[in-house]
């Protein structure tokens, strides 16, 4: 949006003093636009460049004492510690149900959600509808996790509603069958209004005339959601759902470390929270370290190939 | 379209039940909390469920508890002073960064928006971040918690979206009148980004009050614990540290669910209140990043 000139098209002229006018030219029209990069390139090389570097620790039998450059390399012995440990199916196992879970109910419920907001005629209500359904993205997941341990502890209301089907195992917060369960759905209570604010604005921005072409020719609300609004919405579905696919090896911690116990690790366990344990609890730098590389290298994966499914299918990709 | 057919009817029924089971959904447990923090304390420990209503007579006692409690008020002070200055430092780069992104045929461009976006994809995972932190000996400072991820990547790409979407027009006519970048970002750019500055301080802000993961691995000392840290004491791990200021264990007992359902309360009441008025901007701030992100 600013003004500087456009710097000649390489391409056509690419000798080395072309380029040195380019750069020397550009440097002039823009001397203080570099002068503000450079407290954001600081920050980023300090927080996350020079901490990728430290990924060289997952290579090392890694000692505080002797530092990055002085602690015995020992190439891939910390990842063949984790393969071979009887953890590792185990948190790989739980990090993958826990999205797929995820996935499969809490993707659908925005939809659905915006689908039915949309239909809504009374414009306070609606509104009023939304606002509420935001309030939880607001809260901490302390505080979260405090509520579901409220309802789930042996008195809890969630533990006798289960209990009023016949469930009669007590606490549901220490049984590791519900942890899931608990997991996943408090997700979705968290995040359905945030994550219906895409729906519901793809529906406002789908044209009228589409709607009154369909009640000309006589369908209904029913026919038109099916005909008009679902195809309209497709591509927004398409992308979204791509890129949650991309995250399928990414469970977070922080919710994870404040739910579960040692009675729940049988299925609460993720990748991201056994990498917490070893590395901050254990201070096993080098294994933690190893592990949690091998889960971002299988993110970074993952991503790239949903990204270029997505590409392919529609025109949106993250890059 | 203004003629209903008997199954809209029906529909439009269930649809607003629906809705409106689904609202009091996400309303009941905030409510259960707000009720049980204003109940009496005896009354709490005997009830079992959601707590519709005061127990016994309404009391404010729990909110009296809980400001007499010193550690819940000085971290109440902590997460101010962290959220305030952290939100500063992040929004000020996020600006400093966007405007970057947003110059025109800036030589540099490509490789400053890879250094930015590639954060978004990959990271160096929790023990070598924590490693420099513990080099800059920021370990058991507020710096620990101001500066790391002050700055998110995320943030960038919204603000910048928005900045590439004034006019060129507004710069090339301060270019003409001799205004260099600084003034054209200050003087230009910036008064007519305060939507786009207001959703970015919100999301800063949101993720500061919120946050309690690095505190609990950076911070020691527990005169420097935020909110939320302290909150995990009481409430999910049961302190036994001293909640009210000399009482034996029988009273503490007696006291603990109030006083968990007050500094819950605490924790949350700025939010609720400020949310409401906010969520103009947040809604807008999700749509530019659910587009982009």
């Amino acid at each position: 949006m600013t003004n500087s000139k456009p710097a000649p098209a390489a391409g056509r002229q690419t000798d080395k003093s072309s380029r040195m006018h380019m750069t020397k030219r550009d440097w002039q029209l823009n001397k203080a636009v570099y002068l503000m990069a450079v407290p954001v390139i600081v920050y980023f090389i300090i927080f996350n460049y020079i901490p990728m570097g430290g990924i060289l620790m997952a290579f090392e039998d890694y000692s505080v004492k002797k530092g990055i450059f002085g602690s015995t390399w020992v190439g891939f012995n910390n990842f063949v510690r984790f393969f071979n440990s009887v953890y590792c199916w185990r948190v790989i196992r739980n990090t993958l149900l826990i999205s797929f879970y995820g996935l499969l109910f809490s993707f659908p419920f925005p939809i659905i959600f915006a689908l039915c907001l949309n239909e809504i005629r009374n414009v306070k209500f609606k509104k009023l509808t939304q606002t509420i359904s935001y309030m939880p993205y607001f809260i901490s997941i302390v505080v979260v996790v405090s509520i579901i341990y409220d309802f789930c502890s042996s008195d809890g209301v969630l533990t006798k509603i289960a209990a009023m089907f016949g469930d009669t195992g007590g606490a549901l917060i220490s049984r590791p069958e519900w942890f899931r369960t608990l997991y996943v759905g408090s997700n979705i209570w968290q995040h359905l209004g945030y994550n219906s604010i895409i729906f519901i604005s793809a529906l406002a921005a789908i044209d009228q005339e589409l709607y009154e072409a369909a009640v000309i020719d006589g369908a209904g609300r029913w026919k038109q959601t099916i005909y008009i609004t679902l195809p309209e919405l497709s591509s927004t579905i398409v992308v979204l759902l791509i890129l949650r696919l991309g995250q399928i090896m990414n469970v977070g911690y922080e919710k994870t470390i404040l739910m579960y116990s040692p009675a729940t690790y049988e299925t609460a366990d993720v990748i991201a929270s056994y990498v917490y344990r070893v590395g901050i609890k254990d201070s096993d730098y080098g294994y933690s370290t190893a592990i949690n590389f091998f889960n971002s290298l299988v993110n970074l994966l993952v991503l790239f190939v949903a990204n270029s499914i997505s590409r392919k299918l529609s025109d949106s990709s993250l890059w | 379209m203004l003629k209903r057919t008997k199954g809209e009817k029906i529909f439009a029924i269930f649809n607003y039940t629906g809705m409106v089971l689904l609202s009091l959904i996400f309303l009941i447990p905030v409510w259960h909390v707000l009720m049980g923090s204003l109940s009496d304390p005896l009354k709490i420990s005997a009830h079992s469920g959601i707590i519709l209503y005061p127990l016994g007579d309404v009391t404010l006692g729990g909110y009296k508890l809980v400001m007499q409690n010193n550690s819940i008020v000085r971290s109440y002070a902590n997460t101010i002073l962290i959220v305030v200055s952290a939100t500063a430092l992040g929004t000020f780069l996020t600006i400093l960064a966007s405007y970057v992104m947003s110059v025109r045929g800036l030589y540099w461009k490509k490789p400053f928006n890879f250094l930015v976006t590639f954060t978004m994809i990959f990271n160096g995972g929790l023990i070598p971040t924590y490693m420099v932190v513990n080099r800059l000996n920021m370990l058991d400072t507020y710096w620990s918690l101001i500066i790391p991820g002050c700055c998110v990547a995320y943030n960038i790409i919204i603000m910048r979206t928005s900045f590439s979407q004034i006019p060129d027009a507004l710069s090339e006519a301060a270019t003409i009148d001799g205004a260099g970048h600084f003034r054209i970002l200050f003087q230009i750019v910036l008064p007519v980004s305060k939507a786009i500055i207001a959703v970015i301080i919100l999301f800063y802000a949101i993720q500061q009050w919120n946050a309690w993961f690095n505190a609990s691995i950076y911070i020691q000392n527990r005169n420097l614990y935020p909110l939320q840290l302290t909150l995990r004491e009481i409430v999910l791990q049961s302190s036994e540290n001293s909640i009210i200021a000399n009482a034996d264990g029988e009273t503490v007992d007696i006291y603990r669910p109030l006083i968990k359902y007050c500094s819950i309360m605490v924790s949350i009441i700025p939010m609720m209140v400020i949310y409401p008025f906010v969520q103009k901007y947040f809604v807008t701030g999700v749509m530019i990043g659910s587009v982009k992100g």
